[in-house]
C-alpha cells in the first residue's frame, strides 16, 4: 500500500480509537446492555423458551447459550449505529468537512470509517464474551479464532448501514428514530432471542420477516462461527448485503449539487 | 497560485447563492468582503469542493475539478467559519490527524509547521486539549493545521469572527505575513472592514457576484471614495459592515 494511504487509514483508526477510549461511558454501556440481557433476562425467560438441539450445536444448550450470539451482534449493531450518531455529530460540528478535504479518494476515507468502527466492534465482543464465560457460555478456544472474521464483516456491514442512515438523517435529534425504527426491529425481528422455528408456530409473517431480515444472517453467521462452523447461506447473504449498504454509503456521500 | 472562476453559479432551492461568479486571483493577500448572505461561505464550500456547481468552472493552481480534484486538495488549505476542530483531542492529535488525512507522518508534519507553531506560540499547548484553549487559541490551531501539507493557496473563511482585538491582529498580520513569505495565494472572506489596508488586492461580493476587483486603495480613487466603507456602500445594496 502506498505510504499516503497507510498513513491515512492509521490516522482515521488511531482518531476512532482515541474517541472511543475518551467516552468511557460508551465503552461500559456497550458492555453492560448485552450483559443485563445474558445475566438477566435469560436467567428470567430460560424455563419458558427451551431451545431444542439444533445446529450448530450438537446437544441441547441452555437459553444464555442460545442467545451469546444475538447478543454479540447487538453489540456491533449499536456500535454500527454509535459510529453513525458521531458522522452526524461530525457534520453538525463541522469535522466531516476535513475529512471530505482529504485528497485521498472518498470511497478510501470512508472504508477506513467502517474498518475503525469495525475493529471497536471486535473489541467490544471479545470483552463480553470473555465476561459471558462467568455465566456459563461455552465458547471452544477455536471459536474466538474462527469468529473474528465474521465479526469484522458483520460489524463492517452495520457500520455501512449506519453509514448509509446517516447521511439520511439530518439532525442530531432525528437520531431517536434510528432506534425505534432500524435497531429494535432489527434485533428483535432476527434469531437473536429465539429461534425462527419458533417464531414460525407464532406468526408465519412475522417469520417470513424474520428470515428476510439480513441481522438474522449476521446472527446465524457468527453462531456457526463461535462453533467453527460455516453457514454458508448466511455468509452469502451478509456479503450481498454488506456490499449493497456499502454501495449506498459511498454513493450518498457525493457533494451537495447546487441545482435549482 | 490562482484561483480562477468562471460563470459559477450555485442554487439554495430556486434562489441563487452565487450567481455567475468569474473570480481571478493570483499569488499574495486577497480580501474578499461582502455582508451576511453575499455568498462568501457557499464559494468557499465550491472551492473546497464540498459543494457542486450547478454550473460554471474553477481551476485552482491550473487543476480543473473535474479531472485533478486530489491535485487541488494537496495544495490547498482552509479555515472555515466554524471551528472544524475535535475538541476532545490534543492540538497535537488534532494536527497529526489531518496530515494523516494528507497522507503525512505525524513526525514529518510537526517538523513541517514548527517554526509555525513557535510563531502562533503553540508549541506550549501541543499535549493541551482543544476543549481547554479560547476562542483565539484554537483559531491559531486551526491556521496551523491548514498549512500542515505547504498549502499553495490558504483559504480562510471570515477566521477572526468572534475574536477579541488583539487575536484578530495577531492573525491577519501573521497570514498577511505568510503570504508574502511563502508566496501562496491566500483569499481571506470577511465581512469586518478594518481588516483590510490600502495596498491589499479587494473582491467586493454581493448576492452571488463580484461587484469590484482591484487594490483597495486604487479602487477607492477609482469610485472617488474616501475609504473602503464608502466604496462598500456605493458597490452593494444593504451592507452589513462593522
Amino acid at each position: 500500500m502506498n505510504n499516503r494511504y497507510l498513513y491515512c487509514f492509521n490516522g482515521i483508526v488511531k482518531r476512532e480509537v482515541l474517541r472511543f477510549f475518551q467516552q468511557r461511558s460508551r465503552l461500559l454501556s456497550a458492555l453492560v446492555r448485552p450483559l443485563l440481557w445474558l445475566v438477566v433476562f435469560a436467567a428470567g425467560f430460560r424455563a419458558a423458551l427451551g431451545v431444542s438441539i439444533m445446529e450448530p450445536y450438537g446437544t441441547y444448550i441452555t437459553y444464555q447459550q442460545y442467545i451469546t450470539p444475538g447478543l454479540c451482534c447487538m453489540i456491533i449493531l449499536f456500535n454500527g449505529m454509535q459510529s453513525s450518531l458521531s458522522m452526524v455529530y461530525d457534520r453538525e460540528m463541522g469535522s466531516m468537512k476535513v475529512l471530505l478535504m482529504s485528497p485521498l479518494p472518498r470511497p478510501f476515507l470512508l472504508c477506513c470509517k467502517l474498518i475503525a468502527s469495525a475493529l471497536l466492534s471486535l473489541l467490544q465482543v471479545v470483552i463480553f464474551l470473555l465476561f459471558a464465560q462467568l455465566v456459563d457460555v461455552d465458547i471452544p478456544l477455536m471459536g474466538y479464532a474462527s469468529s473474528i472474521p465474521a465479526i469484522f464483516l458483520i460489524a463492517f456491514f452495520l457500520g455501512a448501514l449506519g453509514l448509509m442512515l446517516s447521511n439520511l438523517i439530518k439532525q442530531l435529534e432525528n437520531f431517536a428514530g434510528v432506534m425505534n425504527f432500524v435497531i429494535f426491529p432489527m434485533f428483535f425481528l432476527s434469531s437473536a432471542l429465539y429461534p425462527l422455528w419458533k417464531m414460525q408456530e407464532a406468526s408465519l409473517w412475522l417469520y417470513w420477516l424474520c428470515q428476510y431480515n439480513p441481522f438474522t444472517s449476521c446472527v446465524e453467521l457468527l453462531r456457526f462461527a463461535l462453533y467453527g462452523q460455516m453457514n454458508l447461506a448466511a455468509l452469502t447473504t451478509v456479503i450481498v448485503a454488506t456490499s449493497i449498504a456499502s454501495f449506498f454509503a459511498l454513493m450518498s456521500f457525493k457533494p451537495l449539487h447546487g441545482r435549482k | 497560485m490562482s484561483i480562477v472562476t468562471n460563470g459559477l453559479t450555485f442554487y439554495y432551492g430556486k434562489k441563487a447563492a452565487v450567481n455567475g461568479l468569474d473570480l481571478n486571483i493570483t499569488s499574495g493577500f486577497n480580501v474578499l468582503l461582502g455582508p451576511n448572505g453575499a455568498g462568501k461561505s457557499t464559494l468557499f464550500s465550491m472551492l473546497t469542493g464540498l459543494y457542486q456547481a450547478a454550473s460554471g468552472h474553477i481551476k485552482i493552481n491550473g487543476y480543473d475539478y473535474k479531472h485533478d480534484k486530489s491535485n487541488i486538495m494537496q495544495s490547498m488549505g482552509v479555515v472555515f467559519q466554524q471551528s472544524t476542530l475535535d475538541l476532545d483531542l490534543s492540538v497535537k492529535q488534532n494536527l497529526t490527524y489531518y496530515a494523516a488525512l494528507h497522507g503525512i507522518s505525524s513526525s514529518q508534519a510537526l517538523d513541517n509547521i514548527s517554526d509555525i507553531l513557535a510563531q502562533l506560540q503553540l508549541t506550549q499547548r501541543l499535549d493541551d486539549k482543544v476543549r481547554s484553549l479560547n476562542g483565539g487559541h484554537r483559531r491559531r490551531v486551526e491556521i496551523a493545521r491548514a498549512l500542515i501539507h505547504q498549502p499553495k493557496v490558504l483559504l480562510l473563511d471570515e477566521a477572526t469572527v468572534g475574536l477579541d482585538i488583539d487575536s484578530r491582529k495577531m492573525i491577519t498580520e501573521y497570514v498577511g505575513s505568510l503570504s508574502q513569505k511563502l508566496g501562496i495565494c491566500v483569499l481571506w472572506a470577511t465581512h469586518l472592514i478594518d481588516e483590510i489596508s490600502a495596498d491589499d488586492q479587494l473582491i467586493i461580493i454581493d448576492e452571488g457576484k463580484i461587484q469590484a476587483q482591484g487594490i483597495s486603495g486604487e479602487l477607492c480613487n477609482k469610485h472617488n471614495v474616501a475609504d473602503v466603507y464608502q466604496l462598500y456602500r456605493s458597490l452593494t445594496a444593504n451592507a452589513e459592515l462593522t
